[in-house]
């Protein structure tokens, strides 16, 4: 008897579809709230701005010009000079850059090597104790701390500075990581690829990882606002960016005396870090709801 | 479909003397507009216990829901119709009103005995909790009532599990405090909706008497929701049967099960597996797998100390011999340590004893690189068709993962893949779809495709149609009866279902604890059961007085135990 005749009558198909799209539905559901796109926009113009920073009417960012210190905003300066008659929208305008970088160079980083340590982890068990027990260790140093150690110990230049933003991130990723890789190992086609013989990075690369990517993306624009914090935290206490690179952080900082004569050597740097933070806050709510519905507000 | 016009007795309108009377209740979905129940009418006696019977999707439990109030909000309402509990009509009720008619005249038992029950409160408290809410009774009768409730409901020991929590008791014993905390106030009607199927069968035997007992004493009505005939055959005096939220045909029990009007019915009750084992030769293959002394031990590796971790034998000196071409079943309850041995055997886990010899070589003794090559002779399906299948990936791409890893090409790969989907009866056409577009049995009959693409020896069926409804069940069995006949590959079917096993397996073997207590050819298993588990098991399928694909009961001297 041929093995498939009419004996087996529910073959009947549905048409063919793209892959689940309710994430990328939800998502474009989510950029038309106008906080979302405000964000987007403040985002864009900043991005703008520390990438076209020397065609935006500024000047060299650490050129000192004895002749006009402290000058007022909007008289001759944009946003006025300090107290070593540097122009501070130039200054802002180029720590921007660094702001920028520390962000997403912190996310970058931190969502790479925890993602791959999360994975070690999660899928031996062996590494799992050793790998968590280091993890709880870091996190049970506050971060800033662990930066300014980090920074005074190996002498403060931006590669050591992105470092110690970067490391007190990563515990958060992996285990963020991990639980996902736990939740997803047992599950049958995991096994059913393992009895086909898959071999192992491919098995987790193919099975496991693609269900960690909706908790990182998110997670990483929460790195990104909480990195730039940590950076101007550094860059404000003397303990980050070198003073002859121009950060938001440290413009702050050395407003710090000043800021009852021209407030705006705070207000400046001030308002464009915590409307960056803010817009990369936004974003990452947004991202979660379109990606995580059962966190999802109700719509 | 020929709608068969449901006439209720007493007739339509008359609603008096009946505890539930559902007059013409239809639910749809808010918003969309779409019915899932449609005109849909009953009547539940007192005493009387009917059961409504279904596939999944066919609205059986949305009827529950609707008549209990309970009708998720926000999705679904109750569009026409009256559902009436001793006159009052349900769906018209407030939700104060409902809450106290849910107290006082009706009340329902969940599947899931572990969710209905609140895990941070003993359940002593639970049910006095109903008792407190509801009546006025000092705390020490309160306490007396809910102990002579556990005694009644059989619970061993009631001074002391009254102070027990949820987790530390059986899934029968919490069931038992469900269907207590459900009678205490005494309900006029009781909803009991798939109250058994969670449950091993010897504990389902249990629970079905102690409902049946207890109606007779109170004069309970019950409205049981379920999709095993079986369980139907055992209890039901009146039977209804619903298909896609319309009323299909409704009977007295016999008239149903012996005499179905409907080709759907008829469909249906032919499809449920009767505990009569199947005519068939004996194997004479070859072996191709032989199992020793296989043992696994479950350790605790948090222990401190070493040697001072639990240990859980979860199997222990299991021998098997699986033939070309026979289906060899193991049956067991849950924690038979059945699952185990398979899940050993594809090698997920490691034995922690004996030997399987696959052709010549002792695959326990492999690890790593060398299992491989074995990874190719012996592929597994699972039970759960939605979770077997990546739901990121195409049906295609799963089913051709183990050619490419074994170094076939794409194309030729891709050629055999469409061949197998063939053999499984679906068109080539679905590889470019993904899981989610398909039904539960396609999805299964995808499993089986990717498993027989590799052109295994052994094929291991782990409660592989546990999940489905009845008729696709029956296909899929169908299929590996094919499947087995087509390629001679020995299949291994682990089960909890003797009477699924009685329909495929050439040999049964029984496990009980992590140890075989008996093994032998499927109809001196079922027939002329030698271990007092296996007559026990056999004794507590739902169903066994039934020869449901031949509509009639088993005469009585030839019930499969002869006891």
């Amino acid at each position: 008897m041929p093995p498939h005749t009419d004996a087996l009558p529910d073959a009947a198909l549905p048409d063919a579809q793209p892959a689940p799209s309710g994430a990328w539905r939800r998502l474009r559901h989510e950029l038309k709230s106008p906080p979302v796109l405000l964000a987007l926009a403040v985002l864009l113009l900043v991005a703008a701005t520390a990438l076209l920073a020397p065609w935006l009417g500024t000047v060299d960012p650490t050129a000192l010009n004895p002749g006009s210190r402290l000058k007022p905003p909007f008289a001759g300066f944009l946003l006025g000079t300090d107290a070593f008659g540097r122009d501070v929208w130039s200054r802002v305008a180029y720590g921007a850059r660094v702001s920028l970088a520390a962000g997403l160079g912190a996310a970058v980083v931190s969502v790479a090597t925890g993602l791959v340590i999360g994975v070690l982890a999660g899928w031996f068990r062996w590494l799992d104790g050793p790998i968590m027990r280091t993890m709880d260790a870091i996190m049970a140093i506050p971060g800033i701390l662990l930066a300014i150690a980090l920074v005074s110990v190996t002498g403060a230049s931006l590669t050591t500075v992105l470092v110690a933003i970067t490391l007190p991130e990563i515990p958060r990723v992996v285990r963020l990581v991990r639980g996902q890789i736990l939740s997803v190992r047992g599950e049958p086609y995991v096994e059913a690829a393992l009895a086909l013989g898959t071999p192992l990075p491919l098995l987790l690369w193919r099975h496991l990882v693609p269900s960690t990517v909706a908790p990182l993306t998110v997670q990483g624009t929460y790195v990104f606002a909480s990195a730039m914090l940590t950076e101007a935290i550094l860059s404000f206490l003397g303990a980050g960016i070198p003073p002859e690179i121009p950060s938001w952080g440290n413009i702050m900082s050395e407003g710090r005396m000043y800021f009852r004569m021209l407030p705006g050597l705070i207000l400046f740097p001030g308002l464009f870090l915590s409307l960056t933070v803010l817009s990369v806050n936004l974003l990452g709510d947004a991202l979660r709801d379109a990606l995580d519905p059962k966190m999802a507000r109700r719509l | 479909m020929a709608q068969q016009q449901y006439t209720p007795y007493p007739p339509a309108g008359d609603t008096s003397g009946a505890v539930l009377a559902i007059r013409n209740l239809s639910v749809e979905v808010i918003g969309g507009g779409q019915r899932v129940v449609r005109n849909l009418s009953l009547d539940v006696h007192a005493g009387e216990t009917v059961c409504v019977v279904g596939e999944s999707g066919s609205g059986k439990s949305v009827t529950s829901l609707a008549v209990m109030g309970l009708l998720p909000e926000g999705a679904l309402r109750i569009a026409g119709g009256s559902a009436r509990v001793e006159g009052e009509d349900v769906a018209t009720a407030s939700p104060r009103r409902l809450r106290e008619l849910r107290a006082t005249r009706m009340a329902m038992v969940f599947q899931e005995p572990m969710t209905a029950l609140n895990p941070v409160h003993t359940v002593g408290r639970q049910v006095d909790e109903v008792l407190r809410l509801h009546r006025r009774m000092p705390s020490a009768e309160r306490r007396q009532r809910v102990l002579d409730m556990f005694r009644s409901v059989h619970l061993p020991d009631v001074e002391r599990l009254y102070d027990a929590y949820p987790h530390q008791l059986s899934g029968g014993q919490r069931q038992r405090i469900v269907i207590a905390m459900a009678l205490i106030l005494e309900p006029r009607l009781l909803i009991a909706d798939e109250p058994t199927t969670a449950l091993d069968v010897t504990t389902q035997k249990q629970i079905l008497a102690l409902i049946r007992e207890l109606q007779q004493k109170h004069r309970t009505a019950v409205l049981f929701i379920t999709h095993d005939f079986g369980v139907v055959a055992e209890i039901a005096d009146r039977i209804v049967v619903m298909n896609r939220g319309d009323l299909v045909e409704a009977g007295t029990r016999d008239d149903i099960l012996a005499r179905p009007g409907q080709p759907y019915t008829r469909r249906l009750v032919s499809a449920v597996p009767s505990l009569v084992p199947v005519d068939r030769p004996a194997p004479r293959g070859e072996p191709v797998l032989r199992v020793q002394g296989l043992g696994r031990i479950y350790a605790d590796r948090r222990a401190l100390w070493r040697g001072a971790g639990r240990r859980v034998v979860a199997a222990a000196d299991v021998d098997l011999t699986l033939r070309k071409g026979e289906i060899l079943g193991i049956v067991g309850e849950s924690g038979s340590g059945k699952s185990t041995v398979a899940r050993c055997i594809v090698r997920l886990i490691e034995p922690s004893a004996g030997r399987m010899l696959l052709g010549g070589d002792d695959i326990a003794a492999l690890s790593g690189a060398a299992l491989r090559p074995l990874r190719r002779r012996i592929q597994i399906v699972f039970q759960d068709p939605y979770r077997s299948l990546n739901p990121r990936r195409t049906v295609g791409d799963s089913i051709i993962e183990g050619l490419l890893n074994f170094g076939m090409s794409r194309s030729q790969a891709l050629a055999r893949a469409a061949d197998t989907l063939g053999v499984v009866g679906m068109s080539p056409d679905a590889m470019r779809r993904y899981p989610h577009q398909f039904s539960g049995g396609q999805r299964q009959r995808i499993c089986v495709a990717r498993a027989l693409v590799m052109d295994p020896e052994v094929l291991v069926a782990d409660e592989a149609v546990s999940a489905l409804d009845v008729s696709v069940q029956a296909q899929v069995l169908e299929l590996l009866e094919q499947v087995r006949r087509r390629t001679g590959v020995g299949v291994l079917f682990i089960t909890h279902d003797l009477r699924v096993a009685a329909q495929i397996c050439d040999t049964i073997a029984v496990m009980q604890r992590g140890r075989v207590v008996e093994t032998g050819a499927a109809a001196t298993v079922l027939t002329r059961p030698s271990h007092d588990y296996t007559r026990a098991l056999i004794d507590a399928a739902p169903g066994r007085g039934w020869d449901f694909r031949n509509f009639r009961p088993l005469a009585a001297g030839a019930t499969p135990t002869g006891v």
